[in-house]
């Protein structure tokens, strides 16, 4: 009704109205946890994630790296929840340890792929022309390869460390980031308030920056979460495969790789944990999506 | 032949049901062309959808009773629906485009409809299309049998979807907004075609608008709506010149009409005097022999065809013309985002085409130069509150401190009656008419010479429309900004402007001072949007 007070402007008629103050992040992140209980479960399991790749070594009740042969392949008991491997060494320490590797190895990966992509993606749908020409090309190309194997040949070229296993994977998903931010920016790219962000007085590169790509942040975040899980499966798939992080490193796919020898002789426990400890993780990232995207898109905010 | 008894309609949402339409009572007979006014969130559309029963899910119908030729319409089997709907009733939408498939012929559409009601066999489809298609005046039918949605214009496209709604001599057809976003020469030729056929093939119909003037000139009676109720029922004349419920009062009053000053739009206890502005003999802004020429697929394309004209410091002046004439073009170029191909732009003397849109921000002149935009929803950054867009100019264009800054809002939120507290909104949570009182903010809040108004209440209702135009005439008696006008109505034009520029194929047919133009228009194509614009039959001196 604040349509029809009359014209002139009159500001003391409706402060009646009271407006409550949009709340902050925090407010925002609970509203968004009790619209949606996946969400809540998501982020309660992420936490999970994150407390263990945290305070992994203090909450380890084993040495992760201590052999001892006496009790090896030994089955879950309540003295070793997850059992013991062929070195004797105690599988529920290693695979909880493992978490901050294979955590940090995914979100290097994804926030590299994610700010090169980003930059790429936002320059070709901004600027147009023979740039976008050739940087889509350049991501067809890119993605006309196998991506696993393409991961594989360059961590085999570049050596086997954690770092390159880093780059590799993120190399693998920038066309991805690339193209979807290409797409969001593309289609804002004349909207009214980029045009009104002109006339304030702003460059093209600050249009970019602060008006247009912000908006494209809400389809990111599903990708983001999509992507991690997808990583961490890349790096765990590289190290099955013996390429990437080397064994006695505890992490999960190598243990995945030296369990696997095990299950025919059945000790099933020593690749079936780390397993269920990568699908734990991935299954988390896979449901964080939504969550993610309603938190940072403001018309959430109702 | 239909009616509507105490027809309620209800939604389901987040925070519990909402009653959409609350106890409708109408009657149609044959032969009736049935208006339905009322603006947005009225659920005038609801109770067509209603009577139809294509509600969205969530949509119920609670209560009442619809009753078409005896059949209860509420009652009626799904099965039963499908055959009644395009045979018996039949519906166009708002969008014609939206409506239309856009991948397959339109012919072939036709077609479909033509076949699901028995009304033509495989054989015979083809034929019957396009006889269909030449029942709607669409020339050279047979070649328009083939073309796709995309390849016609926006009044071609509302004929093929009159075409089909009408494919299967339908006895009713209810329109839904059918010719908003055509042009107003468009929208006479539809409208006129609509009118003719149902009048040639006796049938009834609803003609659901916001435009007062539209239903007054194509409807034998009026049902105004407000709030899921109708308030007042009853022939065009009696309804326009003795309306009896305020809230039509109000809605005849603020409809821009022959006559009309902008103050006369308001409710009569709101009219307070308006000051005359001060128009200078010196112009602010020249424009001299302005081209823009942009590179077509096959050939380029002359938006803009050198155009001449100059505005005065202190006066507004209107840019009319249909979509296409090169109006959005011309103003993109005075305020500097896009270049002319060649011409100039003179502001105070100096030459603006010189200095290139793309280094424009950076000029001192940025400030002095500033626009309204005609989408409110899209001229805003989603992620901004509106504080954050009316406070963008200030930060990159004035050296103010950010307090001060804070305070400068403030005033502007005054100035043009924006409640303090809405200032923490994100777009989507303000209305239309909140949206377009921080448009205004954010055009005037670097205080400019010179403000470019792109239709700033073409997405309005016309109650809000007539309180944004007082504003706008508020502001500029108040501030004295120079602005131009740019719009497709001549007649909110004529309440704002002092001079009117009618332009059409990127060039200027006609210019000349707002009463002169109006009044005795020189150019055939400035009397051609005169007359198509439907006018109500208002006394001049209603109340």
């Amino acid at each position: 009704m604040t349509d029809f007070i009359s014209s002139t402007a009159n500001p003391t008629e409706p402060d009646v109205l009271v407006e409550r103050t949009s709340g902050g992040f925090f407010d925002h992140l609970i509203y968004v946890l009790r619209g949606n209980p996946i969400t809540l479960i998501a982020f309660g399991m992420f936490a999970i994630l994150v407390i263990a790749a945290i305070f992994g070594p203090l909450l380890a009740p084993y040495d992760p790296a201590v052999s001892n042969v006496s009790i090896a392949l030994q089955a879950p008991s309540w003295q070793h929840w997850f059992g013991t491997d062929n070195l004797g060494r105690d599988v529920f320490s290693r695979v909880l340890i493992a978490t901050r590797l294979d955590l940090l190895i995914s979100v290097a990966a994804v926030a590299l792929s994610f700010v090169i992509g980003s930059m790429l993606g936002a320059i070709a749908g901004y600027w147009g022309g023979w740039l976008d020409s050739i940087l889509n090309r350049l991501f067809d190309t890119i993605m006309a390869f196998p991506l696993f194997v393409l991961a594989m040949g360059i961590v085999a070229a570049l050596g086997n460390t954690v770092e390159n296993i880093v780059y590799a994977t993120a190399v693998i998903n920038i066309p991805f980031y690339a193209r979807l931010v290409r797409a969001e920016v593309n289609i804002r790219r004349d909207a009214g308030f980029a045009l009104a962000a002109k006339l304030a007085g702003n460059s093209d590169i600050r249009v970019l920056a602060f008006h247009i790509y912000p908006n494209a942040l809400p389809p990111m975040m599903v990708q983001v979460s999509l992507n991690l899980g997808w990583a961490i499966l890349n790096a765990a798939g590289l190290s099955f495969i013996g390429l990437g992080v080397r064994p006695p490193t505890a992490e999960w796919g190598i243990m995945v790789a030296e369990g696997a020898n095990f299950i025919v002789s059945g000790e099933w426990w020593l690749a079936v944990f780390p397993g269920l400890a990568l699908m734990f993780a991935v299954f988390t990232f896979n449901l964080l999506g939504d969550g993610l995207r309603d938190l940072v898109d403001p018309r959430r905010r109702t | 032949m239909l009616s509507l008894k105490d027809l309620t309609v209800s939604f389901q949402t987040r925070r519990g049901s909402v009653d959409a339409v609350r106890g409708v009572n109408l009657e149609l007979g044959r032969g009736e062309i049935l208006g339905i006014v009322g603006e947005s969130g009225s659920g005038k559309s609801v109770t067509s959808y209603a009577l139809m029963r294509i509600l969205d899910q969530g949509g119920k119908i609670t209560g009442g009773a619809v009753n078409y030729q005896g059949v209860d319409l509420h009652a009626a089997s799904e099965n039963a629906m499908r055959d009644i709907r395009g045979r018996e009733i039949s519906m166009i939408f708002q969008n014609p485009r939206a409506a239309l498939n856009p991948i397959r012929k339109v012919g072939h559409q036709l077609e479909d409809v033509l076949r699901r009601h028995a009304k033509a066999t495989r054989y015979t489809a083809k034929i019957e299309a396009i006889r269909a298609l030449e029942a709607v005046q669409i020339h050279d039918a047979e070649a328009r049998y083939h073309a796709y949605p995309f390849e016609l214009s926006g009044g071609m496209c509302q004929r093929v979807v009159i075409a089909i709604a009408l494919a299967c001599d339908p006895k009713l057809l209810v329109a839904d907004e059918p010719t908003t976003g055509l042009d107003i020469t468009t929208q006479k030729a539809v409208m006129d075609l609509v009118s003719t056929l149902i009048r040639s093939r006796d049938m009834s119909s609803i003609l659901i608008t916001h435009d007062l003037g539209l239903a007054a000139q194509y409807c034998d009676r009026i049902a105004v709506m407000k709030d899921g109720k109708i308030v007042e029922t009853g022939p065009p004349d009696s309804l326009f010149l003795t309306p009896s419920h305020p809230y039509t009062r109000k809605l005849v009053n603020a409809t821009p009409r022959d006559g009309a000053s902008v103050r006369s739009l308001l409710p009569t206890d709101k009219r307070t005097p308006l000051a005359a502005p001060k128009i200078s003999s010196k112009p602010l802004l020249e424009v001299r022999d302005l081209t823009k020429t942009f590179q077509g697929k096959a050939s380029p394309v002359q938006a803009v065809k050198g155009i001449y004209f100059k505005i005065h410091e202190g006066q507004c002046v209107g840019l009319v013309g249909e979509s296409g004439c090169g109006k959005s073009t011309t103003s993109s170029m005075l305020v500097r985002l896009a270049d002319p191909t060649s011409g100039q732009i003179l502001f105070d003397g100096e030459d603006l085409a010189q200095t290139p849109a793309q280094s424009f921000a950076r000029d001192p002149r940025r400030s002095d130069i500033q626009m309204v935009f005609q989408d409110a929803t899209d001229s805003f950054n989603p992620r901004h509150t509106a504080k954050q867009s009316i406070a963008e100019p200030l930060s990159r264009l004035t050296s103010l401190k950010k307090q001060e800054r804070a305070q400068r809002v403030k005033e502007l939120a005054d100035l043009v009656g924006l409640p303090h507290p809405l200032l923490n909104r994100f777009p989507h949570q303000l209305s239309g008419g909140q949206k377009a009182r921080v448009g205004i903010a954010r055009a005037i809040a670097v205080n400019p010479k010179f403000i470019v108004l792109d239709e700033p209440t073409a997405a309005l209702d016309v109650s809000i429309q007539a309180v944004v135009l007082n504003l706008l005439a508020d502001l500029r008696a108040k501030l004295g900004i120079t602005c131009l006008f740019v719009s497709h109505d001549l007649h909110v034009v004529r309440l704002l402007c002092d001079h009117v520029i009618v332009m059409k194929d990127g060039m200027v047919v006609e210019q000349g001072p707002t009463k002169t133009v109006m009044g005795q228009p020189s150019a055939s194509y400035t009397r051609q949007l005169l007359s198509a614009a439907p006018s109500p039959p208002i006394a001049a001196n209603a109340a």
